[in-house]
């Protein structure tokens, strides 16, 4: 049974009379210990899908549509009672910038056993007893000390490390991390990736990473999930969307990586800019920047077809697709 | 970028607080200011002890010591601030009278504070209509001075209940009154600042680990919220007293019979003129002093606590 299945999501925002739509037609199931990543430009909807899982878009946005299902549970019309014991306990985040998420005027301690005590009764010495093992699990040397500095007096790799101590806490089933690594330099993001996975691993725990690093991306997930402006492109086996990339966006993701552009020449770039919210072209999104464009791109909206193990939706792979069948039975006649 | 500088600079082992109490002691006004107001404080606590008379004695009041001077004019060992107009013994009563007027000043602003803080918390993290109703009642209550809000309910209050029961009930009277007319100050204070604090992501981090909104706004937003409210606080106790004063003046506070500094004024204020000058200026001078060292911390407190002038 799948842990967490979304379906047809339209998330919209209603700014200055104007309803902006932010999701459309979302799905995608997440099962038990899987690793799911999303990725796409900023400004795809990928946060906005990580907030609306838990049921947290701030106003003006709002969930106009479809469903999102913790193992048979609706979450979109949970009481705010019922979303409390969901978050943190069942679903939990880990935030982009490890120096914002901590409350600056708590201590580490004072944090952990916070988070602890609003979910379960339990005295302070033993929310003060889980709380420094867990600061253990996440490799942080001498927990007991660092259980009563402030977050200023910790590193930014330390502070991380805190933050997905909160996080492990209470055990959730799923942890979505939305850009976990950003704010990071280089060596630290490959070792807080490591911590992630062998949580996950060890727990298993499913996870959700929001990124657009797809290095990160290959090496953690076992399924990516592309978004552009809002719907979801291309979704596949991680190594299937890397290795051959079917839709056009996807493939540009890839050729923009600095790896894949010669030495002496420039770098590889997708022309152009994603459209914003309020200037959605009609039919595919993509098409004023995709190179392969046909005027049915230009009004219609092309549905997923089957293309190998991943699912995509563009003309051209159907297109490809139905020519390589006729050719294909044209040649078994 | 003030956080990445920070992360570069291995963190000071000491706590902003004991840097700030370093510059305090650094700043021979700021603690002399303090030395005079924990002075204050402690005469307050321990009046029943120092004053040389027992001002609830039947004895205490005695007219054939009335308008004495004080001791280096007169040369009276027994009363060395003087007496007043009833006999009593003026360094008895300034010091009662002390400890009233701060009683007041206190008790009025920890009303003020409770409130503002209950309101503030709530307009703010909730936003939207309820914030709207809260911050429309608080411009109503700031469109009518303290003062006039003051003399018409106490006015009234005797007027209905008698003198009797004011006497009795007095300083309660105006604990509320000044608690109440002011809350307004410390409600948009605490609004401003959750407004910006409510942006921060470790309000978001909070909200999906599923903490209730009750939790997030007193135990993390709160106390991200509590260094403007010190500054206020010390101005506002100094604000409540002066308002009790001018009240007490006005004859509207402390009867005469159980008297804070401002009513002490207000009896002495009769005799300024006919020679007997120290029954109003002691009270006046204590009153004064009381008031600037409270205002002088208040400035040092707000000169070092903003954070646009904090410097590390």
């Amino acid at each position: 049974m799948n842990l967490l299945s979304v379906n047809n999501l339209h998330v919209n925002f209603h700014i200055k009379g104007q309803d902006l739509a932010a999701l459309i037609d979302v799905s995608f199931t997440l099962n038990r210990g899987e690793r799911i990543a999303i990725v796409g430009e900023s400004g795809a909807g990928k946060s906005i899908l990580g907030f609306s899982i838990v049921n947290l878009i701030d106003k003006p946005g709002y969930i106009k549509s479809g469903s999102i299902k913790l193992q048979n549970k609706e979450i979109t019309t949970m009481t705010p009672r019922l979303l409390q014991e969901v978050r943190g306990k069942r679903i939990a985040m880990i935030f982009q910038d490890p120096m914002m998420t901590l409350n600056p005027v708590l201590t580490i301690g004072a944090q952990l056993v916070e988070a602890i005590r609003s979910h379960t009764r339990i005295s302070f010495k033993d929310a003060r007893n889980i709380a420094i093992e867990k600061l253990h699990s996440v490799q942080i040397a001498s927990p007991e000390k660092r259980f009563n500095q402030y977050p200023h007096e910790l590193s930014g790799g330390m502070r991380q490390r805190v933050i997905i101590a909160i996080v492990l806490l209470l055990n959730p089933d799923i942890i979505i991390a939305d850009e976990p690594t950003t704010a990071l330099d280089v060596t630290i993001q490959a070792e807080i990736i490591q911590l992630l996975l062998d949580i996950c691993r060890d727990n298993s725990m499913a996870l959700l990473l929001i990124s657009h690093d797809l290095g990160v991306v290959s090496r953690v997930a076992e399924r990516t999930i592309v978004m552009y402006a809002g719907r979801v492109v291309e979704e596949g086996p991680t190594l299937e969307v890397i290795n051959d990339p079917q839709h056009p966006y996807t493939q540009g993701l890839l050729n923009a990586l600095p790896q894949m552009a010669l030495p002496g020449q420039r770098l590889n770039q997708i022309q152009g800019n994603m459209p914003s919210l309020n200037e959605r072209p009609t039919g595919c999104a993509f098409h004023s920047r995709c190179p392969y464009a046909t005027d049915k791109c230009r009004q219609q909206q092309p549905d997923f077809i089957q293309s190998g193990v991943s699912s995509v939706a563009c003309f051209m792979v159907e297109n490809m697709i139905t020519e390589f069948e006729q050719n294909t039975d044209e040649e078994s006649l | 970028m003030r956080h990445l500088k920070k992360d570069i600079i291995p963190p000071l082992q000491e706590s902003r607080w004991s840097h700030i109490w370093a510059g305090f002691l650094g700043d021979k006004l700021a603690t002399l200011s303090l030395a005079i107001l924990v002075f204050y404080c402690l005469v307050a606590i321990f009046a029943p002890l120092l004053a040389p008379y027992n001002i609830n004695s039947p004895n205490f009041m005695d007219l054939t010591n009335a308008e004495i001077a004080p001791s280096w004019i007169s040369g009276d060992e027994r009363f060395l601030l003087g007496t007043d107009d009833q006999g009593r013994d003026m360094l008895s009563v300034v010091l009662y009278g002390t400890r009233l007027s701060l009683t007041i000043g206190i008790c009025a602003v920890l009303i003020q504070i409770t409130l503002g803080i209950c309101i503030g918390l709530i307009s703010g993290y909730l936003g939207g209509r309820i914030d709207n109703f809260l911050m429309r009642c608080a411009d109503i209550q700031l469109s009518f001075s303290t003062m006039m809000v003051a003399i018409v309910f106490l006015a009234v209050f005797q007027a209905l209940f008698g003198m009797d029961m004011y006497q009795q009930l007095a300083m309660i009277m105006l604990i509320l009154v000044i608690g109440l007319a002011e809350w307004p100050l410390f409600a948009r204070t605490i609004r401003a600042s959750v407004l910006a604090e409510k942006q921060k992501e470790y309000v978001d981090a909070a909200r999906i680990m599923g903490i209730s909104p009750k939790r997030i706004m007193f135990k993390h937003i709160l106390p991200n919220t509590l260094t403007p409210v010190l500054v206020i606080f010390t101005v506002q106790i100094s604000n409540a007293i002066v308002a009790e004063a001018a009240l007490s003046f006005l004859g509207l506070g402390m009867p005469a019979s159980d008297p804070s500094l401002g009513a002490l004024i207000s009896v002495g204020f009769n005799y300024m003129f006919s020679g007997s000058w120290w029954i109003c200026i002691i009270p006046s001078l204590t009153l004064i002093i009381l008031i600037l060292v409270m205002n002088m911390l208040g400035d040092w407190l707000r000169d070092h606590l903003n954070p646009k002038t904090y410097r590390d």
